[in-house]
């Protein structure tokens, strides 16, 4: 028996499952409020599932209403699109846009690894093609339990495999990311994804429905039963005993669909044959047909029948649940739904009409004739609970903050300092990542300029003028549990460096918030910090909030997640040309550090290697600095003064030098300054960079740092022997630092 | 102009980097469509990267019955040149034009690296401008790149000098007699699976060695008219 809208009115005291769907009591009363009678059972799955945490940002809302105050200017122009939309849109010069966003798939990735991953890259690619773009590049950060624990063997090469399984069959190079390791991210690894698009100003798309008369199509892969989960409930209140069995709660990817409906939709745009569209993520049906509605003018009517099935025996409420992915959802003004079909049939891309847009202000959907749904589509997808749930300060903070890392016992003897190089360079958090990121393909499109391990991936948008984007994400959220507010800022500088070390101007931001449970008071604090640290942050620098996503109840069994704000900005290079890499490259280059060097050794890694210990206050962060040095490194790639430029973070000093060398195999000969030398090599006062240029660049390159106010410090050269050489202290050949760097993955991973 | 045709598979990936390769290396491209029974009068023909058909079933099983490689087939036969890039080396080998098959790696990830290779013969069409024992950095980047073919056949190749490339520093994927590219016995066909396209700007690739698989192309078309 299907419960239709006349059925709930007929029978109001049916009990239903909504505890089981993980609505409170005020919550399911309020439905009921909005509809004047029970919700039917299709109702109540679209509510629960929009009503989710996941979908309707219920405990995070008030905060991320705070990133209005930003303003919606980035330096180079007003944001084209911003919070709110499918991804945000920035203005990068020519007649060229870029659209870009990160989310995140974490539990799935935890539950199947690959699936979760691959998953997880395909909606985000969607939400960037809902824009109007055409998908050209993708990053993931990435967070494991410890590299030694058994099941990180099991999470870590599924989900790196999906990700590159499913990136690489789209054809999108990955330009960059993270892998971070850490305890607390053992039973709740993260899994953020950015995918960055572009489109030209004119072909911008925001989802909507308007037009009455216009028809609703539904067009990609067929609806299944994967990604319902919990919804099963529903249905097997409507079938009898041998109806289907429980659904599974993970979505399986088709990266070949993907491709198909990229190229497909691209083509569509193209012949400007859509008015609205909207992809199937979270949601699936019910998202989409409640947010096309409430967005648009007018209603919609929705036959659920025409819904073409991967499974005959799907319930209607599992239809609006399902979450089958490569799916999407277009509006078509009616002479234009045969050539959509066309193109649809040319890409093998089955498409639907489902329903048009009506007159009315209802979301009315039926099945086999009656009518199961019938509400306000505004009260599905924008009228949720909002929460604004208690928070306060740790009670532990206060010690956790006195116990700095500075009082440690140091390293003083050339040998103890090389030893502690060595450490640190083969500990996995600093160690060789090629593993991972040599399953991705970076090279597709032929527009990757720079990718990692550089400090930014850098594609080229336009090859007549050489106009491109750079993007580069970080957090380090050993700092941000220390201090959540100044560790989203760290984390904002960091990126901001990594793009401008690059030779790119940054211009805009987007956000993966994912931390633990918002039900403690202590976490909900730590994300009200993080958020109030990025707005004033953003305000400094002057790059907007383009979008992003929060990613709540991150724990192992009990124990939340560090709070792992990871942030991701977007650089533009007016020709990739000027770009500045990251190795050295030339014997007899100077090598200089910029920035001064502070005693910042708490969350700092050679706090984790070398004394487990995570306690004091991190490095303070300071805008205005960053945006000088931002200056000097993007003029510096302009005049090409630079050989190389990388930023100076995790690992401090020792971890650049190392890495700066092995990226083409050359030596360094160096001597630090006076002081504390493990404090020289190890801190990780962030502001710094390094750089090796030419000697005959070094006075206009001084002259330049002197402008903007930048402290310059030379400390050596580029040497033609394969040696890291500190005077004074130690002589490392880089064979034996990269015998270190390289082993620890393949060692894990068993090859 | 010459006109060099890339062929667009539903699931091509390379496609469009292959079509820049061959406009920097100064010939025109020219799209073709899987689904097309026409190869519009081109000189050569490129079959892409990429995942046709998801490489689902076998890697280029599918592909290989598209309406287009019917003409492939025949006009490679006649002895136009076709050089096929990874998954289009995949289809090549699935159509016949050249012997054995590829399999998935033996360290069973997908790789992406920039390979040394060693070019073995300068007897093909699109390796006449190299000189024997060259050495080269071509992208390589695969799941399934692990060329394997039955012991006569391997004896046959090497006997008959068509391998045309062979990994050095190393075999990425357990291919056999560690070979990267082969070539029909009349030197016309090339299947590889590391990515010349890749390999023509500095830019964006590790070297610009690929430009010679174009000047090579050339070079054979030149000789011909001559």
């Amino acid at each position: 028996m299907v419960d239709t809208v006349s059925s709930a009115a007929a029978n109001p005291d049916t009990e239903q499952p909504w505890a089981e769907l993980g609505l409170k009591a005020d919550e399911y009363a309020r439905i009921r409020e909005i509809l004047g009678r029970r919700p039917t059972s299709c109702e109540l799955a679209m509510y629960s599932v929009m009503w989710s945490e996941h979908c309707s940002y219920k405990s995070s809302k008030v905060h991320l209403a705070k990133f209005a105050e930003v303003g919606k200017d980035t330096p180079r122009g007003p944001l084209l699109a911003g919070i709110g939309e499918q991804a945000g849109v920035v203005d990068i010069g020519g007649d060229w846009a870029v659209t870009f966003k990160i989310e995140s798939h974490n539990h799935p990735s935890y539950v199947e690894p690959y699936q979760g991953a691959a998953t997880g890259v395909g909606g985000i690619v969607r939400d960037i093609l809902a824009m109007g773009a055409r998908p050209i590049g993708v990053m993931d950060p990435l967070r494991f339990g410890p590299l030694d624990a058994p099941d990180t063997a099991r999470v870590l090469p599924g989900i790196v495999a999906g990700v590159g399984g499913y990136g690489n069959c789209l054809g999108l190079p990955n330009i960059g990311g993270e892998v971070v390791f850490d305890p607390t991210y053992y039973g709740n690894p993260l899994v953020n994804a950015l995918c960055v698009g572009v489109l030209k100003h004119d072909d911008l798309h925001l989802a909507f429905a308007r037009g009455t008369g216009n028809k609703v199509i539904l067009y990609g892969a067929a609806t299944g039963g994967d990604g319902i989960g919990g919804a099963s409930i529903l249905a097997s209140e409507t079938f009898d005993a041998d109806g289907p069995a429980k659904r599974p709660s993970v979505q399986v990817g088709d990266p070949f669909m993907e491709k198909l409906l990229i190229e497909c939709t691209l083509e569509l745009f193209a012949e400007e044959l859509i008015s609205g569209i909207q992809d199937l993520g979270a949601a699936g049906l019910s998202c989409a047909t409640s947010e096309l509605a409430s967005a648009g003018d007018g209603g919609m009517h929705v036959t659920l029948d025409l819904v073409p099935l991967r499974d005959s025996t799907l319930a209607p409420e599992e239809i609006l649940m399902s979450e089958s992915q490569e799916r999407m959802m277009a509006v078509v003004e009616p002479q234009h739904v045969d050539r959509f079909m066309e193109i649809c049939a040319k890409w093998d891309v089955l498409a639907t009409v489902v329903g048009e847009v009506t007159d009315g202000d209802r979301l009315i959907i039926e099945w086999r004739g009656e009518v199961v749904v019938d509400v306000d589509p505004a009260t599905v997808a924008h009228e949720g609970p909002v929460y604004d749930r208690p928070y306060h300060r740790p009670v532990w903070l206060d010690e956790l903050n006195a116990n700095s890392a500075n009082a440690l016992p140091r390293p003083f003897e050339g040998a103890e300092l090389g030893a502690t190089l060595l450490r640190l360079v083969g500990s996995p958090n600093l160690c060789d990542k090629s593993w991972i990121t040599d399953q991705y393909d970076r090279y597709v499109r032929g527009n990757s300029v720079l990718a990692q391990p550089e400090d930014s991936g850098m594609l080229r948008i336009d090859e007549e003028t050489g106009l491109g984007v750079a993007l580069a994400t970080d957090c380090n959220a050993r700092f941000a549990y220390l201090n959540p507010y100044l560790g989203a800022q760290l984390a904002l500088c960091e990126a901001y460096r990594n793009v401008a070390t690059s030779g790119a101007d940054p211009v805009a931001i987007t956000d993966c918030l994912n931390f633990g449970n918002p039900e403690d008071p202590e976490v909900m604090w730590q994300f009200s910090e993080a958020i109030l640290g990025l707005v004033d942050g953003c305000k400094a620098l002057g790059t907007p909030v383009t979008g992003g996503n929060v990613s709540f109840y991150n724990q192992t069994g009990e124990a939340n997640i560090l709070p792992t704000p990871v942030v991701g900005v977007l650089g533009v290079i007016d020709d990739v040309a000027d770009r500045t890499p990251m190795g050295f490259a030339f014997e007899g280059d100077a090598v200089f550090v910029i920035g001064e060097t502070r005693e910042d050794l708490s969350g700092s890694a050679w706090a984790d290697v070398m004394h487990q210990h995570l306690g004091g206050m991190p490095p303070v962060p300071d805008f205005d600095h960053e945006q000088r040095l931002g200056r000097v490194l993007v003029a510096a790639a302009k005049r090409h003064l630079l050989s190389s430029a990388h930023d100076l973070a995790d690992g401090g000093l020792s971890q650049a030098l190392v890495e700066s060398c092995l990226r083409k195999n050359l030596g360094v000969s160096l001597t630090l300054p006076e002081g504390d030398w493990c404090v020289q090599l190890f801190s990780e006062t962030p502001g710094r960079v390094l750089v090796s240029l030419r000697a005959s660049s070094v006075a206009e390159f001084s002259a330049l740092c002197a402008e903007q106010g930048l402290p310059l410090t030379r400390l050596g050269e580029v040497t033609g022997n394969a040696d890291l050489e500190v005077h004074g202290a130690f002589t490392l050949t880089l064979a034996e630092i990269r015998s270190h760097w390289a082993a620890p993955l393949p060692a894990a991973m068993g090859h | 102009m010459t006109r060099i045709g890339v062929v667009t598979f539903p699931g091509s990936l390379d496609d469009h980097d292959a079509q820049r390769a061959v406009r920097i290396a100064g010939f025109e491209p020219v799209p073709l469509w899987h689904a097309s029974d026409s190869l519009q009068g081109v000189d050569a023909v490129i079959l892409p990267g990429g995942f046709s058909y998801g490489d689902y079933l076998r890697c280029g099983a599918i592909a290989r019955f598209s309406p287009v490689m019917a003409e492939v087939i025949a006009a490679a036969n006649d002895g136009m040149p076709v050089l096929g890039i990874c998954n289009g080396f995949q289809v090549l080998c699935e159509a016949h034009l050249l012997p054995g098959a590829l399999i998935r790696n033996d360290v069973r990830t997908f790789v992406c690296k920039d390979q040394r290779l060693r070019v073995e013969t300068r007897d093909t069409v699109w390796t006449c401008d190299f000189t024997d024992g060259d050495e080269i950095t071509i992208v390589l980047k695969n799941g399934e790149g692990g060329y394997v073919a039955d012991a006569e056949t391997i004896k046959r190749l090497e006997g008959e000098n068509q391998v045309v490339f062979r990994y050095l520093d190393g075999n990425p994927n357990g291919s056999l007699n560690d070979i990267a590219g082969i070539t029909n016995a009349r030197g016309n066909v090339v299947g590889l699976m590391p990515h010349p396209e890749h390999n023509v700007e500095e830019l964006t690739g590790p070297s610009i060695d690929g430009r010679r698989f174009f000047s090579s192309l050339s070079r054979y078309l030149g000789a011909l008219i001559a």
